[in-house]
């Protein structure tokens, strides 16, 4: 039977092409025709799809429609701060007078762009309590590789040049070693104790005259709040090194503590993390740097300057140069900025509040049902275990697969490292108490799906687009790109 | 005017109930009593008292009419590109952006989605990588793209890391003439691994056995078109690999930089549908032949089956990455630009064809019917041979910035200063956002200054 309803997106751009179909209307030529170069020069194909506008809108909906998101899901994927991103933060960076600026136009012309990023460097350097700040950084991980290429000219720089080794605790995301490696540091993994914090013991073990730094995630991936961190601080200086801090879970500490008081001497943040930019799918993100007076010398090029009134772009005096084509992701900037001036100092706070309070009454209402390997008050996320769950039959993959079931994102799995089965459930400040209510009730029945159902439970999801998808094939036999010869 | 934001007295100090957040204080008094605590601050306990609740100093909240407002204010004093005519180019580029693009990629089962690490519930995020992929190899003539890196200077940066990587060798040679940027982000990423890099005239460029890669913009920063087949094969010749960071836009009537043999070819997809917006967000283009694919940055979507015999998309080849691999990844890269891939593809697919075709001829043509006539005024020359694209050099009687100010006062954008590398230089871009009409106003503001 032949079907309408939904738009179908089976068939791919280059599939569905029809010659002579055209999507856009290009006007005509209002110069005399010049004389072209060599043929030798041109190409002859261009394979590109001929399609309408329609089909084109048509299409890209229906793919849409296949996602879930924020918007149309609770998306409790833990460490990646899934918040509601503010419609007025989208409607100011599309702005004319933002989205129509060309970055190499001469500063005169674009005094109010750079006045709204000279106060966002106040505000994070405000936040984080380090208080030199570089915006040009394009995500996390771009951050990160800026602070630690810093931490490396600032050895080099005291002549130090025997400092080749960065500490990274065993729950670190994978940006930090692989951040540190490209900044051509060694990597030693520091463990975590009993409590989730980082070891003093092995951190001691590392603190010597080979010892860059470290890479402190704070809180921790485990959701935790390091009770240790200023003995951290002063054992990595003591030996002569710095500390990086990872923004990534700054949410949980807005307002409540800043960075640079603690002893962290350099910090990126994720401004599509905390600061409520979209994430786009995979970015844009942005990772500013907040950095302390002694390092600010080698920030990333370039910040924003005052000059009398006006301001201008400089190059801090040792900087490490430049990291992105032009002054950063300004778009995802101006999101941030209205994000930080519509919160104000008291909103800010009410985020970190809220974000923590319903992480831990997520926590408090699961305990019992998943084990808590790290059983104490939690952060802006908890750490679960599905070793329970796994002990009658599912896997924490099986769970997260599930969950989509129930119209609820899944978790972040089997992350960190050193949780077994892990199930990272981040729900944020901006979800309700009936969601969160809605989703402990899920991941209950859940639970009790692997006991009644176990089947049920290991083979879904069973209500997504595409079932479970064979994720062997795919890296056996890769197919990256469409080609006709490859069509049925 | 003062924020008038509702600020009931709550069970916390400085309680402020912002419209992003539901919580009221009721119900987080409901939450805390299921907690066994009285107060939000208790949760902080961990956080060393000292440290605790620093005073924070920043501006009161404002309403969103509030905000609007502000921003106006700050938007105002930016001159946009679209307020008059504008010839600046130089790595970020003027371009037709078709409407349907924006309210594609703001829905947001796209905006606020994250990376599919869940396939079975990311499928549209993963089919567009995919058609990404698929595109962006038609458009540069190579066998496999990946989901994008975050600009044109990055890709082109993590392109000679990759190719160090592949060669086993530790000396790049950048052509001096791609981008003054593109060459100084290659520098601060190689500035740690003990990777040299040097400068080499493409007209004659000597590779040494040593030279993991020759670094090649195509057209190059000036606008030119290069010898690009003597080049890939003068570094084929010494074993090394040839890099060429491309406009995507070129690719509407251009050869490919696959047809000559490149490498790897980077570009950057700002042309491609996306806004100029001061530099970013853009979203970086990387394609390489398939023998390289496990040396490959960023991420990869790949077709595949469900168990139930279903075609969908995952991500693929992670063990390049860093959530796998960690310190022994390809790169660093987590979160790229997947938005901007999915406008870069929306505006491939409208484009289309034909489309992009007629972007580039109208881009060619404006461009050569300005050069020719500019290069009629008296003072004024063209003084670089060569067929060109979109860009060209034009040499000044005097200095260009003060050309480019006294354009400005007529409300023209004029080009790049490039006085540093060509005496009295201008970088001009002309596209077909140009009419006849703004071309001849610049030639006719040009004559007057001597």
């Amino acid at each position: 039977m032949q079907q309408g309803g939904n738009r179908q997106t089976e068939k791919l751009l280059l599939e569905r092409s029809v010659p002579g179909r055209v999507g856009v209307v290009m006007p005509g030529l209002d110069v005399p025709a010049q004389p072209l170069p060599d043929t030798s020069l041109l190409r002859d194909e261009l394979p590109l799809p001929e399609v309408s506008e329609p089909e084109v809108v048509q299409y890209f909906t229906g793919l849409s429609q296949l996602n879930f998101s924020i918007d149309t899901h609770f998306y409790p994927l833990g460490s990646c701060t899934m918040k509601y991103n503010p419609k007025i933060n989208d409607e100011v960076a599309f702005a004319p007078g933002f989205a129509g600026i060309h970055p190499m136009q001469p500063v005169e012309q674009s005094q109010g762009a750079l006045e709204l990023l000279y106060k966002l460097q106040g505000f994070l350097g405000e936040i984080t309590g380090l208080s030199a700040v570089g915006l040009s950084t394009l995500a996390g991980a771009h951050g990160e590789l800026a602070g630690m290429l810093m931490i490396r000219a600032h050895h080099l720089a005291n002549g130090d040049t025997g400092r080749i080794k960065v500490g990274i605790p065993d729950s670190a995301h994978g940006t930090n070693p692989a951040s540190a490696a490209m900044a051509g540091f060694e990597v030693v993994e520091l463990a975590s104790d009993k409590d989730g914090n980082v070891d003093l013991a092995a951190l001691h073990e590392i603190a010597g005259p080979d010892l860059a730094g470290v890479m402190i995630t704070l809180p921790s991936t485990l959701g935790l709040f390091d009770t240790n961190i200023v003995e951290v601080c002063r054992i990595v200086h003591e030996a002569g090194g710095l500390v990086y801090g990872d923004g990534a879970n700054m949410n949980a500490l807005l307002g409540r503590v800043k960075l640079g008081d603690l002893g962290f001497d350099v910090a990126h943040l994720n401004l599509h993390k905390t600061f409520s930019t979209p994430h786009g799918g995979g970015g844009p993100g942005a990772g500013p740097v907040c950095t302390t007076s002694q390092l600010a010398p080698y920030l990333a090029a370039p910040i924003v300057t005052q000059n009398g009134w006006a301001y201008e772009f400089s190059t801090p005096e040792k900087s490490i140069g430049k990291l992105s084509g032009f002054h950063g992701n300004f778009g995802v900037l101006v999101r941030a900025y209205t994000y930080i001036r519509t919160l104000g100092g008291a909103g800010i706070k009410s985020i970190s509040g809220n974000a923590v309070l319903n992480a831990n009454y997520m926590m408090n209402a699961l305990r019992g049902v998943y084990h808590l390997p790290y059983d104490r008050t939690c952060m802006h996320e908890a750490v679960f275990s599905a070793d329970w769950q796994k002990e009658r039959g599912s896997s924490g993959l099986e769970i997260a697969k599930r969950l989509l079931d129930y119209g609820f994102h899944a978790p972040t799995m089997y992350f960190p490292l050193i949780v077994h089965e892990a199930l990272m459930i981040e729900p944020t400040e901006s979800e309700t108490k009936e969601t969160i209510d809605s989703f402990v009730q899920a991941l209950i029945d859940i639970d009790r799906e692997v006991t009644e159902n176990t089947e049920l439970v290991n083979n879904a999801p069973h209500t997504t687009p595409v079932a479970r998808l064979d994720e062997a094939k795919a890296a056996r036999q890769p197919d990256l790109r469409w080609q006709p010869e490859a069509a049925d | 005017m003062t924020a008038t934001h509702p600020n009931t007295p709550g069970l916390n100090e400085g309680h402020f109930q912002s419209h992003y957040i539901p919580n009221t204080t009721d119900e987080q008094a409901e939450m805390l009593a299921a907690l066994g605590i009285d107060s939000i601050d208790r949760l902080f306990a961990d956080i060393p008292e000292q440290f605790r609740n620093p005073a924070l100093d920043l501006p009161a909240p404002l309403s969103e009419l509030e905000i609007q407002k502000e921003l106006a204010g700050m938007a105002a004093k930016n001159r946009p590109l679209g307020s008059g005519p504008s010839f600046l180019g130089a790595g970020s580029y003027d371009h037709f952006i078709p409407a349907i693009i924006k309210p594609l990629i703001i829905r947001g089962e796209f905006l606020t989605a994250y990376t599919p690490y869940q396939a079975e519930a990311s499928q549209g995020t993963l089919q567009v990588i995919y058609e990404f992929q698929t595109l962006i190899c038609n458009l540069y003539g190579m066998e496999v793209a990946n989901a994008g890196m975050y600009d044109g200077a990055t890709s082109l940066a993590e392109a000679a890391l990759m190719a160090c990587r592949v060669t086993k060798r530790e000396k790049v040679a950048l052509a001096d003439s791609i981008s003054p940027a593109y060459s100084a982000v290659i520098r601060t990423y190689c500035q740690s691994q003990d990777i040299a890099v040097e400068t080499v005239d493409p007209s004659s460029p000597e590779l040494g056995e040593e030279t993991a890669c020759i670094v090649l913009q195509y057209p190059n920063y000036f606008g030119y078109i290069e010898d690009l087949q003597n080049l890939v094969d003068a570094a084929h010749a010494q074993g090394a690999l040839a890099v060429v960071s491309t406009d995507p836009t070129a690719m509407g009537m251009f050869q490919t930089p696959g047809h000559y043999g490149a490498d790897i070819v980077t570009g950057d997809g700002q042309p491609l549908g996306i806004p100029s917006s001061y530099g970013g967000p853009y979203v970086g283009l990387f394609a390489t032949k398939q023998e390289y694919i496990r040396q490959m940055p960023s991420r990869l979507s790949g077709r595949t089956l469900d168990k139930n015999g279903k075609t969908g998309y995952v991500l693929t080849l992670q063990t390049r990455e860093q959530h796998i691999r960690r310190e022994r990844a390809t790169s660093n890269i987590c979160t790229n630009e997947a938005l901007y891939a999915l406008a870069a593809t929306i505006y491939l697919a409208a484009m289309g064809k034909q489309g992009l075709r007629q972007v580039a001829e109208l881009c060619y043509h404006k461009a050569h019917y300005a050069a020719a006539k500019i290069s009629e005024l008296p003072g004024y020359s063209l003084p670089i041979d060569g067929p060109f694209f979109q860009e060209f050099v034009v040499q000044c009687p005097s200095s260009p910035a003060e050309i480019n100010r006294k354009l400005m006062e007529q409300n023209i954008l004029g080009g790049l200063d490039v006085s540093d590398q060509v005496t009295n230089g201008m970088l001009l871009c002309v596209t077909e956002m140009n009419s006849q009409e703004d071309i001849d106003a610049l030639v006719a503001a040009l004559r007057e200054f001597k």
